[in-house]
């Protein structure tokens, strides 16, 4: 038995960006963006699946996040995941990757009870692949990052492949450790319409509070009661369930800050049109040739 | 917070597999000379492995004013707890003001942990780095670290600063800073450190090392011809792979055609590939998007080859051809190879 973490991610679909998203501050205006399940972290969680398959045990997946973020968890409880944590406070807002560490930290210590922490290598908003490898740094455990197979559990270690500059390493650790993976490790199975039935109503604490907004007949405690005896509740944690230090979160736990953004200016600048017919391809290999670039 | 407090140190991270140096780490050096030089301060490079003395010595080619040096048996190969517990302890002891690494798989690895643990800022691929007094909500930082990278799908240019902590630190990809070695090595100093053995060491073990030199080497290569996600399919893209090798030039690919699988990763060029500055570098069905011009605007000639109009590549093309790769790649080829007849 071998239970799992794994951290997800609920990201700006950064490929598909339009329109001015960045706020005055320099920060991102998430709220303007299309979101998405981070890549990565889909196959991690599709690794932490499999070694439930092969071994038995938990898989727990955590995002931390707006309110809105408990998307993907719902998309977790779709793929197969036991259990689900939604970390959001305001305070996390702003975060750097440090900040985030901290955060993420405290939690995976709060659920415990953990063999393996699983990851994306780095998600596509900021592709810094920094957030995994400072938070095994907190928990000090080991970690392996750019995980392409887990070879095999056994007796309390793990034997992994990961990738190294040129070439692969087979790596040998004692648990618990923390693994980042690739994206091609594995192949993220699809969602199972049983389950996507089963917890289309899951919700988070932020996502009941606003019901209870919408409507003053209900309580919210007895909505977030009445979620879990359903087995409905995405388990929600804020800065007070973790007593978390204040200058360590968001913003200010953030050394790293935004100094200035530029937008993109193209240059606009002239370069020579060449026609696509032989005769213009001509001169334009002459040219190069005569630059001495050809030949 | 009085900035007089800060040391001026500016520290290299010099990565080694199988005891030969990373370029990336001498690349950092030349520019960790210059940030030295702009805030007065010194450079100092550290080397972590066993029997590394040569690399040692040239770090002081590339500028560094002293090298600290952890040298031991168990340092041969990279891993994670052992280095990262060499120089969790070295920051904190010493406090540089800079730190750099290379954004390699090692880099990438270490980096974070480091940071994580003295609680310094850490900012991944960066673009350029440069020293410069700055006002950040009223208050006065004088010499800071301007760490810049693209960011958002490249909609913009960051300019990230560390203003309250005492270490910055970053990652730079291969290539984007350039190799300048010193006319004249400089007489730098040894300073040998103690490795002592820390029992979390044992925690991991590496069983099997497979490592090929990769035999592509973009940086050195006068010509490269790279291709986009603009070209649709591999076959498409075998074109590409013809020009190059009609014109004697070497395949490269964007991040997209990259993760289309249409070349190898150790071809990518880009912020988050290799930077290269080849004499002619050829952008077939590459839109040019800010992280890709990154990698190659500094090149000598840029010729864009793309069926849209407005794609921002010919804004840094020197020559721009507006058509069908498929219809003007075999046509280029085809010419050429009459030319040289």
């Amino acid at each position: 038995m071998y239970n799992s973490i794994v951290l997800v991610k609920q990201v700006p679909d950064t490929a598909n960006i339009s329109g001015k998203v960045m706020k005055d501050d320099g920060t991102v205006n998430r709220a303007k963006l299309p979101a998405i399940f981070n890549q990565e972290d889909k196959v991690a969680l599709e690794l932490a699946l499999q070694v439930k398959e092969r071994y038995g045990g938990k898989v727990t997946a955590i995002t931390m996040g707006p309110p809105r973020a408990s998307d993907i968890l719902r998309e977790c409880l779709y793929l197969g995941a036991d259990e689900t944590y939604l970390i959001s406070d305001r305070k996390f807002a702003g975060a750097d990757t440090l900040a985030t560490s901290y955060v993420l930290c405290e939690a995976i210590k709060k659920i415990g009870g953990y063999h393996f922490i699983f990851a994306g290598r780095q998600a596509i908003d900021g592709d810094t692949a920094q957030v995994g490898p400072q938070t095994a740094e907190k928990l000090n455990i080991p970690q392996i990052t750019y995980t392409e197979e887990i070879i095999e559990v056994s007796e309390g270690k793990v034997k992994a492949r990961k990738k190294i500059d040129g070439g692969y390493e087979i790596i040998e650790c004692k648990l618990p450790v923390l693994l980042t993976v690739l994206k091609d490790a594995v192949q993220p199975r699809p969602f199972s319409a049983k389950r996507v039935m089963a917890f289309k109503g899951a919700k988070s604490l932020m996502d009941l509070e606003k019901l209870t907004e919408e409507n003053s007949l209900l309580y919210i405690d007895k909505l977030t009661h009445e979620y879990e005896e359903r087995g409905l509740y995405i388990k929600t944690l804020t800065m007070d369930d973790l007593k978390l230090e204040d200058n360590r979160c968001g913003v200010k736990g953030s050394p790293t800050k935004v100094y200035k953004v530029e937008s993109v200016v193209l240059a606009g600048g002239s370069h020579k049109k060449v026609e696509a017919t032989k005769e213009s391809l001509g001169e334009l290999i002459d040219q190069l040739m005569s630059d001495h670039i050809f030949g | 917070m009085n900035t007089l407090e800060f040391t001026n140190e500016v520290w290299v991270f010099i990565e080694q597999r199988d005891d030969n140096p990373a370029d990336v780490s001498f690349e950092l050096l030349c520019k960790g000379q210059k940030l030295a030089d702009a805030m007065g301060g010194i450079l100092k490079s550290i080397v972590i492995g066993s029997g590394i003395d040569k690399i040692v010595e040239k770090t002081f080619t590339y500028g560094a004013d002293e090298a600290l040096v952890i040298d031991h048996p168990s340092l041969k190969t990279y891993e994670t707890l052992r280095y990262a517990g060499i120089l969790n302890d070295l920051v904190k002891k010493n406090v540089p003001r800079i730190v750099l690494f290379g954004a390699t798989v090692i880099g990438r690895d270490l980096a974070p942990r480091v940071a994580s643990h003295t609680k310094s800022g850490l900012t991944a691929d960066c673009t350029d780095l440069q020293i410069s007094d700055v006002t950040y909500l009223k208050q006065n930082h004088p010499k800071l670290l301007l760490q810049i990278r693209p960011a958002f799908g490249g909609n913009i240019i960051a300019t990230i600063i560390t203003p309250d902590v005492p270490t910055q630190m970053a990652t730079v990809r291969e290539g984007v800073m350039e190799l300048q070695p010193l006319e004249k090595p400089k007489k730098g100093k040894i300073t040998k450190i103690e490795y002592k053995p820390n029992p979390l060491d044992e925690l991991v073990k590496i069983i099997e090392q497979h490592r090929e030199e990769s035999k592509v080497n973009l940086k050195a290569a006068p010509i490269i011809v790279a291709g986009g996600y603009g070209l649709a399919t591999k076959e498409n893209f075998r074109l590409v792979e013809e020009l190059a090798h009609a014109i004697g030039g070497e395949v490269a690919g964007s991040r997209a055609a990259v993760d289309a699988g249409f070349v190898t990763p150790d071809r990518q060029v880009g912020q988050t590939g290799v930077t290269v500055r080849p004499k002619l570098y050829i952008a077939v069905g590459i839109s040019g998007a800010i992280q890709h011009r990154a990698g190659m605007q500094d090149s000598n000639k840029i010729i864009a080859i793309n069926n849209d109009p407005e794609a921002p590549i010919f804004d840094i093309a020197h020559y721009g051809i507006v058509g069908d790769a498929t219809e003007v790649l075999p046509a280029f080829i085809e010419v050429y190879k009459h030319k040289l007849k």
